[in-house]
């Protein structure tokens, strides 16, 4: 199977060059009208086949290396690095993306199934597909060069094969290892399709905005990937690595949000491309750096250049990944200077105080925390260079620079929609803000009776408490504002056709399904910065606990009722059981763990967690007292986790209405009158129809 | 215009290290201003994992500095000269180091006054020309503001 493997690879790179090559020369050809041997239509229909063969090619390698984990082939040295007999087969699974190699041809792979589903989709518009698919060929080429000559996942151990692997480790061990990196590099990959056709669109000189409507929901559908993956990884470093927090503003973390701030800016902007015809420059830019970041946060997580926590899978890659970073760079900088004549916008902004304005101000922010992430990111190799020694930039840093940036991005949310298009009068502003600002008057005033104490930023060095009392009097304003704009539209179409309120919201939605499930989305952002800002008030406490004894935190009392050992083929675990208790009533029973796995020789934690509403009682078992044999069980009371998570549903949600198409409003008129008449015709019918 | 400057320089600085003055929870503090030395890349206070060599020595240096009656600059720069630069989870506004804390704050203020001035120069063009419709294309424009207007 290795050697299938191997074959599928260098074959997939064959094809991949072919459908690269043809595809330009045949691309050139229609450009000027040159024609060879073969016609131009034929020679790009034989490289559309040729990236079709591709996705096969890649998919049987990457067959072959799950066949090989699930086989224990041990041959195969990627295999005896992240395997081992006693996994178990979901994890065996995963080990196709738990290293270096097998990562690479996880995000080959997937490339090609995007390839796939855009070749085979061409007849949306033959050439500009034509366009795509060389590019994404191009893109495709660079990793099954990486994939056969640099990182090679089939490898065999030299001498005597081992009878087993040294095993997975332990921190992947868990459920949402099996779908948080499939997530992330799904929207990783993705990305190189949106920006494929705005490359091509760039090249051919595509007349008008088609190419948006094309790939808009490629490029929702890519953010949507790439949202849930970064949450599935915060979600998984919340409750595997033990220290209390979902985002510890690691290189790593960092590298995956950058790409989903600039896309964030692009499916903003490219609103206003499409429908005002202006930022085209920007927009194409946009798309650009969002590509150019994904493959930038790959080269960061893979060579060493900064240090992580995460610290998997770094090599001597990075030379390959800045090539084709400079070579990308090089081509959008090229074709934009060659076709920036292309890119002038129709319209102009009218106002400061405009939907328009408010779209360009939310991009800058978006941006602005962009950069603050990647500034923060490289400041160590920066300093190192200038200063000769390295720094650590780490969440004090993060918290004080990019978490007002992200409150003032939270600010613009709520006031966007609130602006009319063009111009807004000073009339329409006080109409459209008043309600909010008193709800937001009205939160403040609660929150402060409650206890947030907003001014201790001037008595002690912690922000929390003034962050979170930002935070949450802005969720009240946005919160205001996307409810009045639903109410706004739901009224009229309510009186209308007189139907109930909550019907005439579902069909305001469906009408434009972009609008209010872009609405929605921000309300589900709303939701995860209130569960962010909960963080200001997290309280710990670490106490070593014998059998029956008790120790309190807000308003729960943990007691221990036995501490114990155990172990199975795969791993030894220590446990404590310990009874929780609220009002001295018994809510729950947890059973934080420490496990040592056999093969990889390696501890991990697993956390027990109640979560409410309210909040979340985390445990941890933090080891033993060797002097005494008792457990060390460390507690957080973390409130308004569950929060964040609730939030990322309704994200989701929110993104999905948005990629549902839009009922077009006659349809929508004829199925209110048919509602409506229908109590009608019903009432006539039990009347015998007379 | 210089003195302005300063001002504004004093009370950037300002901000960023208000509330430095010791409290009762100057360990929890201090201790989340520092990494763990040990590799692991996490907050001195919140590194938790198995058998590691340095941070509940590093914590207890922590406990004996505070109770040594030492300000919370002086303990971090002994933890610095003692481990190195690294262990601040953040640089200190030194030298070089101000520029980490600056530029992104800079970076969105120059963008902000940059999109102002050319949205008010783009409006400036705007207004000076004048856009006459015909009556016969009224519905051609009712069409284009509902296109434009739909988000």
């Amino acid at each position: 199977m290795p050697t299938f493997g191997s074959f599928a690879l260098l074959f997939a790179l064959a094809l991949s060059g072919y459908s690269l090559c043809a595809g330009a020369i045949a691309l050139r050809q229609l450009a000027t009208g040159s024609r060879g041997h073969v016609s131009p239509e034929r020679l790009a229909e034989t490289a559309r086949r040729a990236g079709i063969g591709s996705f096969i090619a890649t998919t049987g390698a990457a067959f072959a290396l799950v066949w090989a984990a699930f086989n224990n082939d041990f041959s195969v040295a990627y295999i005896l690095h992240h395997t081992n007999r006693a996994l178990p087969g979901p994890y065996k699974f995963a080990a196709l993306w738990s290293g270096q190699e097998g990562s690479l041809l996880l995000w080959a792979w997937l490339l090609s199934i995007y390839g796939f589903v855009l070749r085979l989709r061409h007849k949306v518009d033959v050439k500009l597909t034509a366009y795509a698919s060389t590019i994404l060929a191009g893109i495709q080429v660079f990793f099954l060069l990486l994939l056969n000559f640099a990182a090679m996942p089939f490898s065999l151990v030299g001498g005597t094969v081992p009878q087993d692997g040294f095993g997975l480790n332990p921190l992947l061990q868990y459920p949402e290892m099996v779908i948080h990196p499939p997530m992330l590099y799904l929207g990783y990959v993705g990305f190189a399709v949106p920006f494929a056709f705005a490359l091509g669109a760039l090249m051919m000189r595509y007349p008008g905005e088609k190419w948006i409507h094309i790939t808009r929901r490629w490029t929702m559908v890519t953010w949507l990937f790439l949202t849930c993956g970064i949450f599935l990884g915060a979600h998984w470093a919340y409750s595997v690595l033990g220290w209390g927090g979902y985002w510890g503003w690691d290189p790593v973390e960092n590298a995956s949000l950058m790409p989903w701030l600039t896309g964030t800016a692009f499916l903003h902007s490219v609103m206003m491309q499409e429908k005002r015809g202006m930022m085209k420059s920007w927009n194409v830019w946009l798309i650009f750096s969002t590509f150019l970041l994904a493959i930038f946060g790959t080269l960061l997580t893979r060579s060493g250049l900064v240090s992580s926590v995460h610290a998997f899978a770094q090599s001597s890659i990075g030379t390959w990944f800045w090539t084709f970073l400079v070579i990308v760079l090089a081509v959008c900088l090229f074709t934009f200077i060659l076709q920036r004549d292309h890119l002038k916008a129709d319209n102009r902004i009218e106002s400061l105080v405009s939907r328009e304005s408010s779209f360009l101000f939310n991009n800058l922010v978006l941006l602005a925390a962009c950069f603050t992430v990647l500034w923060g990111t490289l400041f160590p190799v920066l300093s190192e260079y200038i200063q000769g020694n390295k720094v650590t930039v780490g969440a004090p840093f993060y918290n004080r620079v990019a978490v007002p940036i992200g409150l003032f991005l939270l600010f613009l949310t709520g006031i966007g929609p609130l602006l009319a298009w063009r111009s807004s009068s000073f009339k329409s502003i006080r109409k459209n803000f008043i309600l909010p600002c008193i709800a937001g008057f009205i939160t403040a005033v609660v929150v402060i009776v409650c206890g947030v104490r907003p001014w201790e930023i001037f008595t002690s060095s912690d922000q929390g408490s003034f962050y979170s009392f930002i935070a949450f009097t802005l969720a009240a304003v946005v919160v205001t504002a996307i409810s009045s704009e639903f109410l706004r539209g739901a009224g009229v179409i309510s009186r209308h056709t007189s139907q109930n309120l909550l019907a005439s919201m579902m069909q305001l939605t469906r009408r434009n399904t972009r609008r209010y499930g872009g609405y929605i989305v921000h309300f589900g952002v709303v939701i995860i910065f209130i569960g962010i800002a909960g963080s200001a008030f997290n309280q710990s406490k670490e106490e070593e606990l014998g059998f029956k004894q008790s120790l309190n935190i807000g308003p729960y009392r943990l007691e221990c009722q036995s501490y114990s050992q155990d172990s199975n083929a795969n791993y030894d675990t220590e446990y404590a059981l310990l009874d929780v208790y609220r009002d001295n009533k018994k809510v729950t029973q947890l059973a934080p763990e420490k496990r040592f796995y056999a093969a990889s020789q390696q501890p991990s934690t697993i956390v027990a967690n109640h979560s409410t509403f309210a909040w979340d009682l985390y445990v941890i078992y933090a080891g033993k007292n060797p002097d005494t044999g008792q457990p060390i069980i460390k507690v957080f009371l973390n409130p308004l986790v569950a929060w964040i998570w609730i939030g990322v549903g309704v994200v989701v949600f929110g993104t999905a209405i948005a990629l549902v198409p839009n009922m077009s409003a006659a349809l929508a008129a004829t199925r209110s009158r048919a509602a409506a008449l229908a109590p009608a015709a019903e009432a006539v019918a039990a009347r015998g129809g007379d | 215009m210089h003195q302005l400057g300063r001002l504004v320089a004093v009370a950037f600085i300002a901000l960023l290290t208000m509330g430095s003055a010791s409290t009762a929870v100057r360990y929890n503090d201090l201790g989340h201003k520092m990494m763990c030395v040990c590799g692991c890349n996490q907050i001195l206070i919140e590194c938790n994992h198995l058998g590691c060599p340095d941070s509940e020595r590093m914590l207890g240096e922590l406990r004996a500095s505070i109770a040594g009656g030492s300000d919370d600059e002086g303990i971090l720069a002994a933890f610095q000269d003692k481990y190195g630069p690294t262990v601040l989870a953040a640089p200190m506004l030194t030298k070089f180091n101000i520029v980490a804390w600056v530029v992104p704050p800079a970076v969105l203020i120059l963008g902000i006054a940059l999109t102002v001035v050319l949205v008010r120069r783009w409006r400036l063009r705007a207004t000076a020309t004048p856009i006459g419709l015909p009556a016969a294309n009224f519905s051609a424009v009712r069409e284009r503001i509902r296109r434009e207007t739909e988000l």
